[in-house]
C-alpha cells in the first residue's frame, strides 16, 4: 500500500511538471496555429536563471535566496517567451514550416549556447533543507519537494482557469482558439493576445524549470528538450487548445510511467506512454476533450 | 448623400483563382445597398476583402480614408460592424461572453440589442453553440449592433433558415437597416426588396451592374439575366 501512495504521489509530482510545460504549449498551439518546438528553451532559461540568480546571491539565507532566484527565472521565461514571439513568430504566422523550423533552430541554439557557456556538467541548485526531507503518508515517505510541484501545478491550473474565464483576455483567447480571424474582425488585435499567451506559457515553463531544479536537484542543458518530448505527448493526449484536458493527461501520462517503471522495469514507463497515446489517439482522435481553451 | 465606402478597383486572388477582378462601387451614407450574384462570383470575398481578412489590392476608401493598408482590427475599429456568412458565433462561450467580446468601448448599446431580440437576453448564460440557427444569427447581428457603427457588412443573414426563421430575421434587419448604412450580401429577392436601395450584382469577379434596387427587381427578365431567377 506504501508504495502505491509514493508511486501515486511522486507520479502527481512529474505528471506536474509535464502540466506546467504542455499548458503553455496547447494554449499557444490552440490560439496560434504555432508548434512551438522551441518551449522546452523557455524551461531552460527559467532554470539557468534560477540557477545563476541563486549562485549570485550569496548573502542572503537559503529560503529568501532560491525564491528570489525562482522569482527571477519565472520573469526571464516569461520575457523570454515574449521576444519570441513578438521577434521571431510573428513575422511567420501562417507560414508553419518556417515557424516550426524556426522554432527548432531556436531551441537547438538556446541550448548549445547554454552549453557553451556553462558546459554539458549539471549544475547543483541550493535547494531549502525542506525539500530535501520526506513527510510520511500512510506508510510512505513522500519527498517533500513533491508536495510542492503539485501545489505549484495547482494554483497555475487555478490560476489560467481564472485568467480564461475572469477575464477579457481570456476571453479573447477563448474565442481565439475557436475562431481567430472572427476576434480580429470583432476589432480586436489578437496580436497582443498571441504575445500575452506567449509570455504566460514563458512563465509557466520557467516554473517547470524551477521544479525540475528541485525535482533533481539540477539544472541541465537537456531537461527542457526532454520533459519537452512528454508534454507534446500530454498536449496531443489532452486534446489541442484544452488546460483541462492537458491537466487529466499531464496526471495520466506521468502515473501511467510511474507504475509501469516500477511494477515492469526500467524504461517500460516511457513505452508504455507512448502505448498509451496510440490508444487515446485511436479511441478518440481530438485527444480527450474537443479543442477548447477551458 | 455621399460615398460612406468607395471601392475602386478591388483584387483577389485567392488559390491561384482570380477571385475579384477590378470590382468598383459605392456606398452611400445612410443607405442600404444589396450586394448580389449567383453562387461563387465573390459577394462574400468582396466583404471579407473589405475588412482585410483576405489578401487583397485596390483602394477601400472609408468615410474619406484610404484603409487598404490596414489591419482587419483597425478597419473594423474605424466603425464597421459585420456579420459573417455561416453567423461565426463562438459555440464555446455564452450568448453573454460573445456579446461582451464585441463591445469596443464602454458604450455597448445592449438595451437597443436586448429590445430587437429579446431571446438573447433570457438565453444570456446558453453556451452560443446549443442555439439555433435563427438564435445564432440573432448573435451575429447582435454583435455588430453593439457598438455605434459606421456602416454594417451583413453577409447572407437568412441563409439556411427554417422560412419562419427567415421571416423573424429579416424583421430584424429591416428595422437595423432603418437606421443605418448597410452593405448586405443577400441571395433571398424578398428580403432585399424589403431593405435595399441601391444594388450591386457581380458576376466572375466583375460588377455587371449598379442602380436603384427596385429597378433591377421589377425587371424580371433583367434579373433572370443577371441572377438566373425569376
Amino acid at each position: 500500500m506504501s508504495t502505491v501512495i509514493l508511486l501515486a504521489i511522486t507520479g502527481f509530482g512529474l505528471g506536474a511538471m509535464y502540466f506546467l510545460v504542455a499548458s503553455g504549449l496547447s494554449l499557444i498551439y490552440g490560439l496560434m496555429g504555432v508548434l512551438n518546438f522551441a518551449h522546452g528553451a523557455f524551461l531552460t532559461v527559467g532554470a539557468y536563471a534560477t540557477w545563476y540568480a541563486e549562485t549570485k546571491l550569496g548573502g542572503l539565507p537559503v529560503v529568501p535566496r532560491f525564491l528570489v532566484a525562482a522569482l527571477v527565472g519565472l520573469v526571464a521565461g516569461g520575457v523570454f517567451a515574449a521576444l519570441v514571439e513578438l521577434v521571431l513568430i510573428r513575422p511567420l504566422y501562417s507560414r508553419h514550416i518556417e515557424q516550426v523550423l524556426v522554432t527548432v533552430g531556436l531551441a537547438l541554439c538556446v541550448s548549445a549556447l547554454v552549453t557553451a557557456i556553462w558546459g554539458t556538467d549539471p549544475r547543483f541548485v541550493a535547494l531549502p533543507s525542506w525539500t530535501q526531507r520526506t513527510t510520511g503518508v500512510l506508510g510512505a515517505s513522500i519527498p517533500n519537494d513533491r508536495w510542492i510541484e503539485i501545489a505549484a501545478a495547482a494554483c497555475v491550473l487555478a490560476g489560467l482557469n481564472l485568467f480564461l474565464r475572469r477575464t477579457r483576455y481570456g476571453l479573447i483567447v477563448r474565442a481565439g482558439v475557436e475562431n481567430r480571424a472572427m476576434v480580429t474582425a470583432l476589432g480586436i488585435d489578437v496580436r497582443r493576445a498571441f504575445t500575452l499567451v506567449f509570455a504566460v506559457g514563458g512563465v509557466a515553463a520557467a516554473l517547470a524549470g524551477v521544479l525540475a531544479a528541485l525535482y533533481f536537484g539540477t539544472v541541465d542543458p537537456q531537461r527542457g528538450t526532454s520533459l519537452l518530448i512528454y508534454a507534446f505527448i500530454v498536449v496531443v493526449i489532452g486534446g489541442l487548445g484544452s488546460i483541462r484536458g492537458t491537466a487529466v493527461a499531464a496526471l495520466a501520462v506521468a502515473l501511467v510511467q510511474q507504475f509501469a517503471n516500477f511494477y515492469a522495469s526500467a524504461g517500460i514507463g516511457d513505452l508504455s506512454v507512448v502505448l498509451l497515446l496510440a490508444l487515446v489517439l485511436l479511441a478518440r482522435p481530438g485527444g480527450l476533450t474537443a479543442a477548447a481553451a477551458a | 448623400m455621399t460615398g460612406l465606402l468607395r471601392v475602386e478597383n478591388l483584387h483577389v486572388r485567392l488559390g491561384g483563382s482570380h477571385v475579384l477582378q477590378g470590382v468598383s462601387f459605392e456606398v452611400a451614407e445612410g443607405s442600404v445597398t444589396a450586394l448580389l450574384g449567383r453562387n461563387g462570383v465573390g459577394k462574400t470575398t468582396t466583404l471579407r476583402a473589405l475588412l482585410g481578412l483576405v489578401p487583397r489590392e485596390g483602394r477601400v476608401v472609408l468615410d474619406g480614408v484610404d484603409v487598404s493598408g490596414e489591419a482587419t482590427h483597425r478597419i473594423v475599429r474605424r466603425g464597421v460592424g459585420y456579420v459573417p456568412e455561416d453567423r461565426d458565433v463562438f459555440a464555446g462561450l455564452t450568448v453573454a461572453e460573445n456579446l461582451q467580446l464585441a463591445v469596443r468601448n464602454g458604450h455597448a448599446r445592449y438595451a437597443d440589442v436586448y429590445r430587437l431580440f429579446p431571446e438573447l437576453e433570457q438565453r444570456a448564460a446558453q453556451a452560443a453553440g446549443t442555439l439555433s440557427g435563427g438564435q445564432q444569427q440573432m448573435v451575429a447581428i447582435a454583435r455588430a449592433l453593439l457598438n455605434d457603427n459606421r456602416i454594417l457588412l451583413v453577409d447572407e443573414p437568412t441563409k439556411g433558415l427554417a422560412p419562419l426563421l427567415v421571416a423573424e430575421v429579416a424583421s430584424a434587419l429591416e428595422r437595423v437597416c432603418a437606421q443605418s448604412t448597410v452593405l448586405l450580401v443577400e441571395q433571398n429577392l424578398a428580403v432585399v426588396r424589403r431593405v435595399a436601395e441601391h444594388v450591386v450584382v457581380l458576376d466572375t469577379g466583375h460588377v455587371v451592374h449598379s442602380g436603384p434596387a427596385h429597378a433591377l427587381l421589377d425587371d424580371r427578365e433583367r434579373v433572370h439575366a443577371l441572377l438566373g431567377v425569376s
